[in-house]
């Protein structure tokens, strides 16, 4: 009863956060439901006893992926006039494209439903659970079984993060804002100023 | 088999590791101004690196003993020999980059750092008997390439070349890992062995899909025709010590790594990719061979030229023997340090006011102005080239008489064929070297930094590669054949 009442909960959630992501004028705004719409998917996974899979919703999608979203909506300058503008133009090709994608689902349900395409079976068996519950399971793999690739990865994210300083950090060079304390105390008037007398018309050279 | 017995026969990539991370601390902590340290640091920790291998080569250790972290990785004598030249190839990288960076101010402390970490992921790659194993190694050491092409990155070119490696790099990852998870869905295991169990009756058509995909995305990373675009000019672009490095290592990493995928998880179902290898070989050496023709860059001719040695290479893989993977193995030794002379050679000329020198045509005359480098030159050219007194000759013959003795006498005829057309541009530059005015454009032998290092390195290289490396010949051989029996001894 509880499960049934949290299902529809969540679900409704979803549904509703998801349809207010697609409505919403103000992006940022679209980008909070859809926050909202990942949480409600975590409780959803939670129902269903995949509490690793709610996890990583919420630490994935929610602390990177929609916040970097909402970095991408904030930083952008977007003009939605122009935008808007831009939609009316590319109608005609919009619509081609989603015809394309309607016939695509069309002939992919149609072909499910006269039977799945013949390429071979798979021979895997499932593999034992090794704790009780689905992350002490994962927990046991990644640090019994598959360590070793599991800390190899570990460094090669370390190796794309040390890549990204060498390409991007510059020592030194040009520091926005930067004041020489030195360099302006001993900048004298005379430096800094000229005199000139301009011919009338004639404009000045800076 | 316990945890220490696994961390004992991961001892190589153990060392480099951990050496890799305590230098990342001292690149960090003491600035640019230990970059010389921290490579030669690197030097000594792939040196040891490099002789905890040997005990593995020269006994020819295989077996179920060598099998470490329920396997997921194997540290036998192949993968053994195979570490040797890429540690040997990634020392070169670090003796080079010095003379190279420091004129140009490019030298940090954090090169040494990604060298040896990329060693650390294609000596994962060379042992790996699991798809993710494969995987992981093959993306430590593609991450650290992309950073090292566009190390320069104040050069447009550097960068250039970095971004491309990096945008081609990650479509061949994304069509290696599609044929990895279509294998592992079709034959229910990464673990080679097992895959090699599960397709040993009939190879249904969704596991011949993933082995297509994972051959495609292989031939990326060893650069074989028809997916070699991005070669000449990632080797154009970036730095010539880094592509010293990309030409000779991950090569071997990667043709090693393919070798291993299609002896072990397919050595079942030879024929299926039997005339997927000869195609990738034969298109390498045709168009390896004529697209060096038109090139004025001499590091865009080296790029067509590994292009044209993956194939011979790949004929080797093709005849699925032990004998096969021998002959393989000792081209790939001779390839080694024939590509590195090669590049150091291109190095050491310098025009007058001290930048390198890249065209063919400045390098006529070569012969009056560094004799030394022009002799050298002309060894590598003559071996690349396959002509007889030099050593590049025998990597040709073992690998042709391998095709022969397996009956594939029209794959080593139009291979045959072939390496006549790319003498012609070998024989060219050596022409231009000797034959031609000087066109003054390169500088006498000065006080140029570093050029003690750079000449003995050239020196051992062009050594190696002379006629003198025949005497080497049996031993090679037996080191290879170990090697391959290694290789197959679970297959």
């Amino acid at each position: 009863m509880l499960q049934a009442f949290a299902f529809y909960l969540f679900a409704a959630l979803v549904i509703a956060s998801a349809t207010f992501t697609i409505l919403a004028r103000n992006p940022v705004h679209s980008v909070l439901w859809l926050i909202l719409a990942f949480f409600n998917a975590a409780g959803l996974m939670i129902i269903i006893g995949a509490e690793f899979i709610a996890m990583l919703l919420v630490i994935v999608y929610v602390g990177a992926v929609a916040v970097l979203f909402l970095f991408v909506v904030m930083m952008l300058d977007i003009d939605f006039a122009e935008l808007r503008a831009s939609f009316m133009k590319n109608f005609p090709l919009g619509i081609a494209i989603a015809a394309v994608l309607l016939a695509e689902l069309v002939l992919g349900i149609g072909a499910w439903q006269s039977g799945g395409l013949e390429l071979g079976t798979a021979s895997g068996e499932a593999a034992p659970l090794l704790g009780r519950s689905n992350i002490e399971s994962i927990g046991a793999l990644l640090y019994g079984r598959y360590l070793f690739l599991f800390e190899s990865a570990g460094l090669i994210l370390l190796v794309a993060m040390v890549g990204a300083i060498v390409l991007t950090h510059r020592e030194g060079r040009a520091v926005r804002g930067h004041q020489d304390i030195a360099k302006q105390i001993a900048r004298r008037p005379g430096d800094a100023t000229v005199n000139t007398r301009p011919e009338s018309g004639k404009g000045v050279t800076l | 088999m316990d945890f220490s017995t696994s961390l004992a026969l991961i001892a190589p990539e153990l060392v480099l590791s951990l050496s890799g991370l305590v230098l990342l601390l001292v690149a960090a902590w003491a600035g640019d101004r230990s970059a010389r340290v921290v490579s030669v640091l690197a030097c000594v920790a792939l040196g040891a690196a490099f002789a905890l291998c040997i005990p593995v080569v020269s006994g020819g250790l295989a077996g179920p003993d060598r099998i470490a972290f329920d396997g997921q990785f194997r540290a036998d004598a192949f993968a053994s020999l195979a570490k040797l030249m890429i540690y040997a190839a990634s020392l070169a990288a670090l003796i080079l980059a010095p003379a190279f960076l420091e004129r140009i101010r490019s030298m940090r402390a954090e090169y040494p750092v990604l060298v040896l970490f990329s060693a650390v992921g294609m000596s994962i790659m060379v042992s790996a008997t699991d798809l993710l194993t494969l995987y992981i190694g093959l993306e430590m050491q593609s991450l650290a390439a992309y950073v090292l092409a566009s190390f320069v990155r104040d050069n447009t070119r550097s960068a250039e070349a970095g971004l491309k490696y990096f945008v081609l790099g990650s479509l061949a990852s994304g069509i290696l890992l599609f044929g990895m998870s279509l294998t592992y869905g079709f034959t229910g295991s990464t673990a080679f062995d097992a895959i090699g169990v599960a397709v040993s009756g009939e190879l249904n058509t969704g596991a011949l899909f993933g082995l297509v995909f994972v051959l495609a995305g292989l031939a990326f990373k060893i650069s074989a025709v028809p997916f070699h675009m991005w070669t000449p000019d990632v080797y154009e672009g970036a730095p010539t010590p880094v592509t010293a490095f990309f030409a000779s290592a991950p090569k071997v990493a990667a043709i090693a790594l393919l070798t291993r995928v299609l002896m072990e998880a397919f050595g079942g179902q030879v024929e299926a990719w039997r005339q997927i290898v000869v195609f990738l070989a034969l298109a390498s050496i045709v168009v390896g061979a004529l697209g060096a023709i038109g090139q004025d860059n001499v590091k865009r001719l080296l790029a067509y030229s590994s292009i044209n040695n993956v194939g011979f290479i790949l004929i080797g893989v093709a005849v699925a023997s032990t004998q096969g993977v021998s002959a393989m193995l000792v081209y790939l030794a001779i390839y080694v340090p024939m590509t590195i002379a090669g590049f150091v050679a291109v190095l050491m000329l310098r025009d007058g006011a001290g930048d390198p020198v890249e065209r063919i045509a400045d390098l006529s005359g070569l012969s009056r102005v560094r004799p030394a480098v022009a002799w050298c030159l002309m060894i590598v050219m003559f071996s690349l080239a396959g002509i007889p007194p030099m050593f590049g000759f025998w990597g040709k013959f073992v690998v042709f008489q391998a095709a022969v003795q397996a009956d594939m006498v029209v794959l080593a005829a139009i291979g045959i064929a072939a390496s006549v057309i790319g003498a012609f541009y070998y024989l060219k530059i050596v022409k231009v070297m000797f034959m031609d005015e000087p066109a003054g454009v390169i500088e006498p032998a000065g006080g140029q930094p570093g050029n003690a290092s750079l000449g003995a390195l050239l020196a051992i290289c062009t050594l190696m590669i002379s006629p003198f490396g025949f005497l080497a010949t049996g031993w090679l051989g037996a080191l290879a054949d170990r090697a391959a029996a290694s290789l197959l001894l679970l297959a």
